[in-house]
């Protein structure tokens, strides 16, 4: 179903991330020139394009929607990815189930961390892939491994033993919320979140993990840091994460 | 060079925004009244999209450092300095030295002012506005910040002398129903639509907050977050709406009941604390 967004928007009912993520990517190969935005998030893609004739971008977004339902699991673009990525750790159901292998989206991985002096520290292969070193040092790594049962080494072989995927951006720019983390760390935010949590502050909160992408407020539990620049305003894109990035922690 | 000898209550530099990185976190910002900052660009001869100050309730003193053309527009100020002239809706001359002071908008709350070349700070992202949700973009005027002026080479004449100053519109804010109207229960767009709601004291350029009738949920439960649009009618669990200006977060994840128009955003931006505002619904097109 598309549901009317105001006059200039159109919001894509997917149902299913992954549904969201080859959308995004199918529109990034097939792009009106009137469209202005393309947010995909956990069960809608919103595409906003002011001046666009709108039945006939509705109908371009049916038939990529159908496509991008109807795809199998690793249609094109990756072969060697392998990595299952946990998409049923996100909200809604897919028809898929586990062990999909994820489509990366041509495209995603244009990012190089050589250029315009971003994304040090990071390295990035392939198609929308990004390894983010961290030095597990953080604030609350302790109390996480208590909560959890487990020692401070196996939070961070479990932090580091899945490959994540980013599902969606908010918060700030460039906050990207990876799903797929290990369900021995999905724990509650903080009671009282801190009042400045610093840029490159590598975090868990429910389902999630993130880096903080410059310095704010913030309630997730600190379980290292990266010095990977992963908000550069003088870098285009900005980010190497975008909806659909695969990542993958390691220790530095 | 235009230096910024008071900001009045709050006073930012705005383009017409940040687009294209919604996806990455980044609210699309620019003017509130985009169509009064087109205006006052169009008046000194600028391409529509340069930056001008966006100032809120007036009363903003800035002094120029070198002659220059300037226009203002939106919300209507009593305008003293020393320029000859000066006005709203009029391309004016301000001398070498010389002052553009605001007073107290007659109506409205934004005022528009265009430099001729335009306002020249580096733009991050593609635009030199200031984004108040997410801190990108050059920070809020204060006393003593010196804005850059624009090379006025290459530009259109100034053709214009008056632009006749349209009064306030009704406060009326059209909307078309949806995304996630079905989120609410029958008749709730009639309770939106019914009596007016009050502005609220927190509105910013995030969006209008109001206070009045709450349209009741069908539907319980927080919606899965979901990119949101300029305009859009947002009601979170208090049941109060808010109307989003540019500066709102890309994604949300209280349904949308409505979304204005485009046409009546500058009506929805130039809303003051404690107005009166209705809704009403446009036929589905």
């Amino acid at each position: 179903m598309i549901r009317r967004a105001g006059e200039h928007g159109l919001l894509v009912e997917t149902g299913a991330l992954e549904v969201s993520h080859r959308l995004d990517a199918a529109l990034r190969d097939e792009r009106p020139p009137e469209v202005l935005e393309v947010v995909p998030g956990p069960e809608t893609v919103l595409v906003v394009a002011p001046g666009a004739d709108q039945a006939r971008l509705r109908e371009l977004l049916e038939r990529l929607a159908a496509r991008c339902r109807d795809a199998p699991p690793g249609g094109h673009g990756e072969s060697g990815g392998g990595a299952g990525l946990p998409y049923e750790g996100g909200p809604g159901e897919s028809g898929g189930g586990s062990g999909l292998t994820y489509e990366g989206g041509p495209g995603a991985g244009s990012y190089k961390p050589g250029e315009s002096g971003g994304g040090s520290g990071s390295t990035y292969e392939g198609a929308g892939r990004v390894t983010v070193p961290v030095t597990y040092d953080g604030a609350d790594l302790e109390s996480v491994a208590e909560a959890a049962g487990i020692s401070v080494d196996e939070v961070v072989a479990r932090h580091t033993g899945r490959e994540l995927v980013v599902g969606w951006l908010g918060f700030a720019p460039g906050f990207a919320y990876l799903i797929g983390l290990d369900p021995v760390l999905h724990m509650p935010r903080l009671a009282t979140p801190r009042t400045s949590v610093p840029a490159g502050s590598v975090a868990i909160a429910g389902p999630y993990s993130a880096v903080y992408p410059t310095a704010s407020p913030g309630g997730w539990r600190l379980l290292g840091r990266t010095d990977a620049r992963v908000w550069d305003v003088s870098a285009e894109p900005p980010t190497p994460f975008r909806p659909g990035t695969r990542v993958r922690f390691e220790v530095a | 060079m235009i230096e910024v000898l008071a900001p009045g209550p709050y006073a930012t530099v705005q383009d017409l925004g940040r687009h294209g990185y919604a996806h990455l976190g980044v609210p699309s910002s620019g003017a509130a009244d985009a169509g009064s900052l087109r205006l006052a660009n169009r008046l000194v001869g600028n391409p529509e999209r340069l930056a001008g100050v966006e100032v809120t309730f007036g009363l903003a003193r800035l002094r120029f450092l070198e002659g220059a053309w300037v226009a203002l527009a939106g919300a209507p100020c009593p305008v003293s300095g020393g320029a000859s002239g000066a006005g709203m809706g009029v391309p004016f001359w301000v001398p070498k030295g010389a002052e553009v002071r605001l007073g107290t908008p007659e109506w409205g709350l934004r005022t528009y002012l265009a430099v001729r070349g335009g306002v020249a700070v580096e733009p991050v992202l593609g635009s030199r506005s200031t984004d108040s949700l997410s801190g990108l973009g050059p920070p809020p005027l204060r006393a003593g910040t010196i804005l850059p002026v624009g090379p006025a080479a290459g530009l259109a004449g100034i053709a214009v002398d008056l632009a006749p100053l349209a009064g306030p519109r009704p406060a009326v804010l059209r909307v078309l129903p949806g995304p996630r109207d079905d989120w609410f229960a029958s008749g709730a767009l009639e309770t939106l639509c019914a009596a007016p709601y009050a502005v609220s004291q927190d509105s910013n350029r995030v969006g209008v907050r109001l206070r009045g009738a709450e349209p009741a949920r069908a539907r319980e439960g927080e919606l899965p977050s979901e990119g949101m649009v300029t305009g859009a009618v947002q009601v979170p669990p208090s049941g109060q709406p808010i109307v989003f200006l540019s500066d709102h977060p890309p994604t949300g994840g209280y349904p949308v009941i409505a979304v204005v128009a485009d046409a009546d955003l500058p009506v929805a931006a130039q809303l003051r604390p404690g107005d009166e505002v209705r809704f009403k619904v446009l036929p589905h097109v």
